[in-house]
């Protein structure tokens, strides 16, 4: 350690003391070593690692973006044990689903002011603080589930919901009867199913399994309000 | 044999705290066969210290709060039940048989803010989609009637059932605690176990707003009629004990109030439905379509 301290500031002559010479009157037992490793190169790698993130182009970013939560709707259409959604949460697809749901809820009809479906904003405070508190809920009874990763499953499980929105909406450009109703019921109903089956997949093996029931029943409440909202959409 | 069994009354305490940690088997056990057992172990212990009931729960009591209120597990404290626990409250308040206390019979000093909550929930939405349905089905038939879903009536619906399951808790609550000041009474019930008791009381009027649909009057009233009566006397008989020791006419007194705010709710929630209908009726389906 001495030598190699002392080469940096060779000096030419003897006078001038050596820079750390007093280094070894220091009292430091022998028990305790003091060693370790400093690698430069690292840094420059990091550093490397940055710039490529905040180089590339945007369209890397948003594709690798969209790539994430292309990934977790499969998973929720194929609902299988797996830990994706948890692991890796995002609230990009929840507000997606959310917004797009919100948006075909509406009516654009000329008295849609007055005691008509929900609004945009009634559609959004519901799905979100619905979700909030089924967190809290799960959260309180004891599971060991994060904030948001429960957020993120509830949020991508509305997935075969909007789906169903979807073909209500195509269905009901067809003409109205009890023909028309009954399609339009059957595949809420499925999807209902659907989404269920999907967040509980994923949501109850966080619980206690003695509680496993409180936990799912206000998931069934959040799905069924939002699967009514569908259902009784008029245009 | 006294001191083994207050190591398993101190397991089945420490056990019930510890729930976070998962070190039950992970096989689909249903909660029916884990239930029993769990009960019968606590009905036993509960026999066999008799005596000590006050004391021991006491204990527990003083074991579950100790957390300062700003911290998470302070709350949890207030969701310890398990699903035969939810269970067995709401059949308690399906059939209230006299002489059995719901508080001392089912609560038993862990009273839990889930079955209130989630059952008033659930009630909200049960109204609306009933009233929703029953005003669908009114005018089925007609073509000039144009469906619209009335979403206005969750907020409203919500707004007024929080409102009493928590107003009036409160109000009855601090009416005990003056009156005890007063006259010693044997029994008292803390704040929560009295907000469980309305929540859990407010459980038959689910089936009432999902059978609110057949249009009929008179079907109409006889199912409130049986709803008032059967939560109504599940609160009374709750309440009694505690007002027996008072003046005869202020026990009487707050009794029929009980009954009468409750009487005002499920009747509001009954005007709520048909007024609307009329509203709509009269007002004019044929002024909605002139606009």
């Amino acid at each position: 350690m001495a030598e190699a301290a002392e080469s940096p500031g060779d000096p030419g002559t003897a006078t001038p003391r050596p820079l750390f010479a007093g280094l070894s009157d220091i009292s430091i037992s022998q028990d305790i070593p003091v060693e370790g490793e400093i690698t430069i190169p690292m840094r420059s790698r990091i550093r490397e690692f940055d710039s490529s993130t905040l180089n590339e182009s945007v369209q890397n970013t948003i594709m690798r973006d969209l790539k994430a939560v292309g990934k977790k709707f499969m998973h929720v259409l194929y609902p299988r044990k797996s830990n994706t959604l948890l692991r890796d949460w995002d609230l990009w697809g929840p507000l997606i689903l959310c917004v797009t749901l919100a948006l075909m809820l509406q009516r654009g009809s000329v008295d849609s002011e007055k005691d008509g479906g929900p609004q945009f904003a009634e559609v959004f405070v519901i799905v979100w603080f619905g979700a909030v508190t089924i967190t809290l809920n799960s959260k309180l009874l004891g599971g060991n589930i994060s904030f948001f990763q429960s957020l993120c499953v509830l949020g991508y499980c509305i997935l075969p919901l909007t789906v169903a929105m979807l073909v209500c909406r195509l269905v009901l450009l067809a003409e109205q009867g009890p023909i028309n109703f009954m399609v339009r019921l059957f595949v809420v109903i499925l999807m209902f199913a659907w989404s269920i089956v999907a967040s509980t997949a994923f949501l109850a093996d966080s619980q206690p399994p003695n509680r496993k029931a409180l936990a799912v029943y206000p998931v069934f409440l959040f799905y069924f309000v939002i699967s009514w909202m569908i259902l009784t959409f008029t245009p | 044999a006294l001191r083994e069994f207050a190591d398993t009354a101190t397991s089945l305490a420490a056990n019930a705290d510890a729930t976070t940690i998962s070190i039950e088997d992970p096989g689909e056990t249903p909660k029916r066969q884990s239930g029993p057992s769990r009960g019968s172990g606590r009905e036993e212990d509960d026999e066999l210290l008799g005596n000590d009931d006050s004391d021991k729960t006491e204990l527990l009591a003083g074991q579950k709060k100790s957390s300062p209120f700003w911290t998470f597990e302070y709350y949890q404290t207030f969701f310890d039940v398990d699903t035969y626990q939810v269970f067995d409250r709401i059949k308690g308040s399906l059939l209230p048989i006299p002489g059995k206390n719901f508080v001392r019979l089912y609560i038993r000093s862990n009273p839990d803010l889930y079955g209130p909550f989630w059952i008033c929930a659930t009630l909200v939405f049960a109204i609306a989609i009933s009233g929703n349905l029953s005003n669908f089905l009114i005018h089925l038939g007609e073509k000039t009637y144009h469906y619209v879903p009335e979403f206005r009536k969750v907020s409203i619906a919500a707004t007024v059932i929080y409102a009493y399951a928590w107003l009036v808790p409160l109000a009855l609550w601090g009416f005990l605690v003056w009156r005890n000041s007063k006259v010693m009474n044997i029994v008292s019930y803390s704040f929560l176990e009295i907000v469980c008791v309305y929540g859990y009381s407010l459980f038959i009027y689910i089936p009432t707003a999902i059978l609110w649909i057949i249009p009929q009057k008179a079907v109409r009233w006889i199912l409130v009629m049986i709803a008032l009566g059967i939560s109504g006397s599940v609160l009374a008989m709750t309440f009694w004990p505690a007002v027996r020791e008072d003046n005869r006419r202020v026990a009487l007194a707050t009794i029929v109030t009980i009954v009468l705010l409750h009487m005002l709710l499920s009747v509001g929630c009954l005007f709520s439905l048909t007024v609307w209908e009329v509203r709509l009726f009269g007002h004019g389906i044929h002024c909605r379509k002139a606009e």
